[in-house]
């Protein structure tokens, strides 16, 4: 169970509509931001282990937009895209973000707040989804309950990526 | 919009904080009724109306002792929440690990680069 990784995520539901995510960097903040907002950077880690990044655009400023494409192992294509809300460099990304794959997306819109705070060299991330009501994170999460095992991973997977 | 059933399953049982409460004091112990109402606070109707939903989902258990019942909690129907949370953990920990790499490569980049500073 436990993960010989430098840090695990540690993910918590603060309120009934949010999902919290934090976890701790060995690098200073700024790099961590760079890795977070550069499209070849982001190309090489937010797909995880799961597949491809083969899109990342990112225009990097208040009312820009960004989108993530990824392609992930077993073929599917998994897509978000999102406007940056606020921005404040090496500090703190405000933006929303919707799963493409399924119908009324942009109603389903989360709002992730990111904010990066350094003490001796090292960095905490921590990330914010806020979903518009508990009843669309409820849908997401009880359709994937209702699904086969392997299948409620997989939809799972695209879950966990779209609360993001 | 299209709403999956919620009254039957443990989401939505614990996504009412007064509930979470009465799982809360329930924790380790069983208790009657009055006891619960009393150690909660709220009118007993409203705590049995939260202790229907909550045996519905099969989180409480109750049973005759004497002219008593008594209730208890079970703790298994809130494996799908833990798991879905586990999940979730082990996706963004696996993203992680490769921006930990990205990292490495950009803290090395900048010591070739400038030695050290801003």
């Amino acid at each position: 169970m436990a993960m010989a990784s430098s840090g695990t995520a540690l993910v918590t539901l603060p309120t009934d509509t949010q999902i919290l995510i934090t976890r701790e960097f060995d690098a200073p903040r700024h790099l961590v931001y760079k890795a977070w907002t550069t499209p070849e950077l982001i190309k090489r880690w937010w797909a995880g282990d799961r597949g491809e990044v083969t899109i990342a655009e990112v225009d990097l400023r208040v009312g820009g937009r960004w989108r993530y494409v990824m392609t992930a192992n077993d073929g599917f294509e998994v897509a978000f895209h999102g406007v940056y809300r606020e921005i404040v460099p090496n500090e703190r990304l405000v933006s929303t973000e919707v799963f493409e794959g399924i119908p009324d997306a942009e109603a389903s819109a989360v709002v992730n707040t990111i904010t990066l705070t350094e003490t001796d060299g090292r960095t905490t991330l921590t990330s914010l989804a806020e979903h518009p009501s508990r009843g669309i994170r409820d849908m997401v999460i009880n359709s994937g309950m209702e699904a086969g095992m392997q299948e409620a991973m997989d939809h799972l997977e695209r879950v966990a990526a779209s609360l993001r | 919009m299209a709403r999956a059933a919620t009254t039957a399953d443990a989401f939505n049982a614990v996504a009412e904080p007064r509930r979470r409460q009465i799982l809360d004091v329930l924790a380790g112990r069983e208790l009657p009724v009055n006891d619960l109402v009393r150690m909660v606070g709220l009118a007993q109707p409203l705590v049995s109306k939260h202790l229907r939903v909550l045996r519905e989902v099969g989180l409480v258990g109750v049973r005759d002792q004497g002219r008593q019942r008594m209730y208890s909690v079970n703790g298994r129907p809130l494996k799908p929440i833990h798991d879905w949370v586990k999940n979730y953990e082990r996706s963004w920990s696996q993203r992680f690990d490769r921006l930990d790499v990205v990292l490495e490569e950009l803290k090395q980049i900048k010591e070739e680069n400038h030695g050290d500073g801003e």
